[in-house]
């Protein structure tokens, strides 16, 4: 195949990044097109069905369930209040009764005479939409949701976890070779978007949640430390969604890595500004990349004039990263693709291409194993 | 485009559309024999910015062209048929996988019973399954509620009780569907569709719970009486679904469908078809498995005491080669992998290495020593899989049997698993690391070591994994699958005689007589041993065949029991014949230098790392 290479993340200063915002079920949009919007504004709301609790009455109150209506106090529709009497047997000459109540708030949804089963349903549970980015409404999907656009710097992550946030970018290391530690962290972060380089350690990570950062951007971070920062094994890539009050987005991969030096270099010019980052990452169909947005005041409606330059492919002089071992997050810049298939060293026939690393040394390695950066 | 006779078909066009690669394969009839011409791929088009998976398809087809010179598609990218000389095809068939194939939740009474029954239908009509909802799966009911409201599947089977039996908990279980509302996966333009497999009593009180909510078809019920399941019905109506609901969803797929000639499949329902034809043509047992990146399934075919061949397919979601390698990690755990390593690794250096995989899943090992290493996981992959499907193929559970003295004494309970090792004839296994491994040995055995066949059996790898196109075409012509899949499909590794027995310290353990073309071979096979005696193929292919004389010693098994001598023939392949004196149970030596030792030691024998490499480590 003629494209058999990994494209790369994006590492970019300026580009139109447009993010859509969909509520889960339909609902209300509650902006306008060209509103201005900011991270925290709510652009859209719904509410989901609220839960269901189910009571067997049949069973409580001992009758066959083709006779509970007669025991009903309630009917279909009706709204209840946690620890109300729905129901209620008749007693034998009025000595014993036999009474159901209500466990939730809600309305009775259904009552079944086959199963003897009343269906409570709790009150609905509302849900917000956040813009998350600043920048403006640039189309409505009609109870659906909203597309907000701005322009700004995009850096695409390799592996994140934690959710949207946002706050102010703070480099608190010298270079992208340094290891973020605990140390390196104090009160000032509260709110801000962390900056390492080549590594965060799990004490660190700890500091920084303690301290109420949004969010840490690092070069590289060790498996066994996520491990003990998360408590569990993570088995398969979908994140996103962990209660863990901070949100990681680690550009390289895992182990030591310094962070790319055109990456740090812009997030270190950023300083202070505002980032929007998400770690939510999925790499099955659909694949989804941690991401860090550092939104700038910008006509949306100019046209960018730079064209992706995964758009090119792989050449002579494109600059790679190789992403596998033995030679496992070097830089480079490709000599020559030959087109045969050579053999490896694991005896693995491949499409290779050569490799100059930047200190002159020149490997063999195969396409599946690079990606592509931006020069 | 019209239905051609089956004898009349002399060009087959054949696709899988997977989730990232679709794959076209062309076969053609010459010389009276249908044999693979060709095969392209191109990268699916399901997703954005095509958002149409013909395009994937043409493209693929496009390469066809190009490498078969035939011509296949017009002016306006239609696929021409019939066939007339070097131009067209006369029919053309997929099967699909792509955006994220055939999603289900099933649903039933009790667990281990009837709600077995329809995970056992949507399983092996191709389907994954998210979810099995059980009246006793031990959770509440408004949990319950919360998993289906938030699962959002293609469709829903629901089964339950014996007909004529209570109908209460079957309904019950509809309540809560209907109280969950659940909302299809693709689409927000129709219902979701649920199919009620169970109790015939039941229906009218299923449908008035929820026919206003949802597509509700009714099928015979899957577990008729507890003694037996009838999975035909509601597996055609799977099928029946997937086409009109899930395909039409997806994008491109109606103009998909208008082309092909015989209904879209499922891919992993293909690959069950052609594995359970072969099994049922031969009258033999088969297992076939396919390890892929993201999930590994196993097929099996078995005859529990000389029955009608009993089909099983499990998915072991979260076990693969790439977006599931942690998992497989996590699930074996660290020194279960590295028992298989004959070299020592710093924990977290793999652990990252391992990571760094997940995250970036199309990288391939490019050292000897990553390469050892990707197939110490696969083995572990494929044992953890292998695990599942015994445990899901079994005998029927919750059914009483009738048991004569002797029976007492054996243990066989109900619901014990029918996958019999020592009866198996052959072991098929498919997916990258195994088709694509650089030495046929190193597949040969990390299927051994995985699955530990017990005496006499047959391996084989598929070559370029075509078992969905050919499952998808055994519907349509019969004769054109089997012979692909024998004669392009399959690429035979040879036999593993494995004598089954354990004992304390090192011996003789089988004497053997091998009458190979080059002569005659005998010796001793010592326990703790392995052997490799090559036997390859004949003029036209086939592989050979070795009359055998084998002698198990006393303790010692091969399937006609204890320290029985008898007559058989081995078959020959790339590989050759296996002798595997490790015994089973299989037991690793518990000292780390001297499992190293013994793992190299069989490396070295059956030739599967150059020596150079092994050395080196």
């Amino acid at each position: 195949m003629g494209h058999a290479y990994t494209p790369g993340l994006k590492v970019t200063e300026k580009i139109l990044v447009t993010k859509n915002r969909i509520l889960p079920l339909k609902g209300e949009v509650i902006v306008k097109k060209g509103d201005r919007v900011k991270p925290d504004d709510v652009v859209a709301r719904t509410h989901l069905p609220g839960t269901v609790e189910p009571v067997n009455v049949a069973n409580i109150l001992g009758l066959p369930p083709e006779d509970i209506s007669e025991a009903m106090l309630k009917k279909q529709g009706d709204p209840v209040k946690e620890g109300e009497l729905i129901a209620r047997s008749k007693s034998f000459f009025g000595l014993f009764k036999s009474e159901c109540k209500a466990k939730i708030s809600g309305t009775v949804e259904s009552i079944s005479h086959v199963t003897g089963q009343v269906l409570l349903r709790g009150a609905p549970i509302p849900v917000e939409v956040k813009a998350y980015v600043t920048g403006e409404v640039v189309d409505i999907f009609e109870k659906e949701g909203v597309a907000i656009s701005t322009w700004g710097s995009f850096i695409q992550g390799i592996f994140g976890i934690g959710g949207e946030t946002h706050g102010e970018i703070k480099i608190v290391v010298p270079d992208n070779t340094a290891i973020l530690t605990d140390k390196l962290i104090n009160e000032s972060c509260k709110g801000k978007v962390i900056v390492g380089g080549s590594m965060v350690t799990a004490d660190a990570i700890k500091m920084a949640a303690k301290v109420g950062a949004a969010g840490i951007v690092t070069g590289g971070f060790d498996d066994k430390d996520l491990r003990d920062f998360l408590g569990y094994d993570l088995g398969v890539a979908i994140t996103g969604s962990e209660e863990i009050g901070i949100s990681l987005i680690v550009t390289e991969g895992f182990g030591q890595i310094n962070m790319a030096q055109k990456t740090f270099d812009l997030l270190r010019s950023k300083e202070g500004k505002l980032a929007c980052i998400n770690g939510a990452t999925q790499i099955r169909a659909g694949v989804i990349r941690p991401e860090v947005i550092i939104p700038f005041e910008f006509d949306i409606h100019s046209k960018s004039t730079k064209s992706d330059f995964r758009e090119l492919g792989l050449r002579a002089g494109s600059p790679v990263r190789v992403i596998r071992h033995p030679y496992f997050g070097q830089l480079g810049t490709v000599i020559d693709l030959p087109a045969p298939l050579m053999q490896l060293g694991s005896e693995s026939h491949a499409r290779v291409l050569e490799v100059e690393f930047k200190d002159g040394v020149r490997a063999v390695v195969p396409r599946a194993n690079v990606e592509m950066i931006e020069s | 485009m019209a239905k051609m006779n089956p004898e009349d078909i002399k060009v087959i066009l054949a696709t899988d559309c997977g989730s990232t690669t679709t794959k076209a394969i062309l076969i053609e009839k010459r010389d009276g024999e249908y044999r693979l011409i060709v095969r392209g791929e191109a990268p699916t088009t399901v997703e954005a910015p095509f958002e149409d998976v013909t395009k994937g398809v043409l493209n693929a087809v496009g390469e066809v062209e190009e490498l078969s010179g035939r011509k296949l598609l017009d002016e306006n990218e239609k696929i021409i048929t019939p066939a007339n000389g070097n131009v067209g095809t006369d029919i053309y068939i997929s099967t699909s996988s792509a955006g994220g194939g055939l999603q289900m939740m099933v649903a039933g009474v009790v667990r281990s019973m009837t709600a077995e029954s329809a995970e056992r239908a949507a399983l092996g009509a191709g389907a994954i399954v998210m979810d099995v909802i059980a009246s006793n799966d031990k959770r509440l009911p408004h949990q319950q509620i919360e998993r289906i409201r938030h699962l959002r599947p293609d469709m829903i089977l629901l089964s339950g009780g014996i007909d004529g039996g209570t109908t209460t908990h079957v309904v019950e279980i509809a309540e809560l569907i209907s109280a969950a509302d659940p909302k299809p996966r693709l689409g927000s333009g129709y219902q979701l569709p649920i199919i009620y497999a169970g109790n015939k009593e039941a229906t009218e009180a299923v449908k008035q719970t929820l026919a206003h909510k949802v597509d509700l078809r009714t099928v015979p019920n899957i577990r008729p009486v507890l003694e037996r399941e009838n999975l035909g019905p509601a597996r055609e109506e799977i099928h029946e679904l997937f086409m009109e609901h899930v395909m039409a969803q997806a994008p491109g797929y109606r103009k998909l469908m208008s082309w092909a000639d015989a209904p879209i499949m499922p891919t992993p329902g293909a690959v069950g078809l052609i594995i359970k034809i072969i099994a049922d043509m031969e009258g033999i047992e088969a297992v076939g498995v396919d390890i892929g990146g993201a999930t590994t399934d196993v097929f099996s075919v078995f005859r529990p005491e000389g029955s009608e061949g009993v089909f099983n397919r499990t998915v072991s979601a979260n076990l693969g080669m790439s977006y599931s390698i942690s998992n497989v990690f996590a699930e074996a755990t660290l020194p279960m992998v590295m028992r298989w390593a004959p070299f020592h690794m710093d924990e977290r250096d793999l652990r990252n290495r391992v990571k760094n995989k997940m995250i970036r899943p199309t990288t391939i090992p490019q050292s000897m020593e990553e390469l050892i290493f990707e197939q110490a996981i696969a083995k572990e992959a494929l044992r953890l899989a292998f695990i599942q499907h015994k445990n899901f193929a079994t005998v029927l559970k919750g059914v009483q049997q009738q048991r004569t003295i002797a029976d007492a004494f054996e243990q066989t309970a109900s619901g014990a698993t029918i996958v019999n090792m020592m009866s198996l004839d052959i072991l098929v296994g498919s997916g990258g690391v195994l088709s694509h491994a650089p030495r046929r040995q190193q597949s040969a055995l990390m299927l051994i070591d995985a699955f530990l066949p017990e005496g006499i059996t047959r391996l084989a790898v598929d070559s370029i994994f075509m078992m969905p196109q050919l499952g998808v075409l055994s519907t349509v012509q019969k004769q054109a699958a089997t012979e692909v899949f024998n004669k392009d499909c399959l690429i035979h590794l040879g036999a593993c005689v494995a004598p089954i027995g354990e004992v304390k310290k090192p011996g003789p353990m089988m004497n053997y007589k091998i009458n190979i073309p080059d002569g005659k071979v005998e010796g001793t096979l010592e326990f703790g041993q392995m052997k490799l005696i090559k036997l390859g193929f004949d003029e036209k292919g086939n592989p050979l065949k070795a009359k055998a004389e084998l002698d198990p010693l006393k303790g010692f098994d091969l399937g006609h029991g204890k320290g029985a001598k008898f007559e058989t023939e081995l078959s020959g392949g790339v590989v050759g014949i296996i002798l595997d004196g490790r015994g089973r149970p299989f037991i690793l030596p518990e000292d780390d230098n001297t499992r190293v030792a013994k793992l190299k030691e069989w490396m070295l024998e059956l030739d599967i790392y150059p020596k150079k490499a092994l050395e080196r480590l």
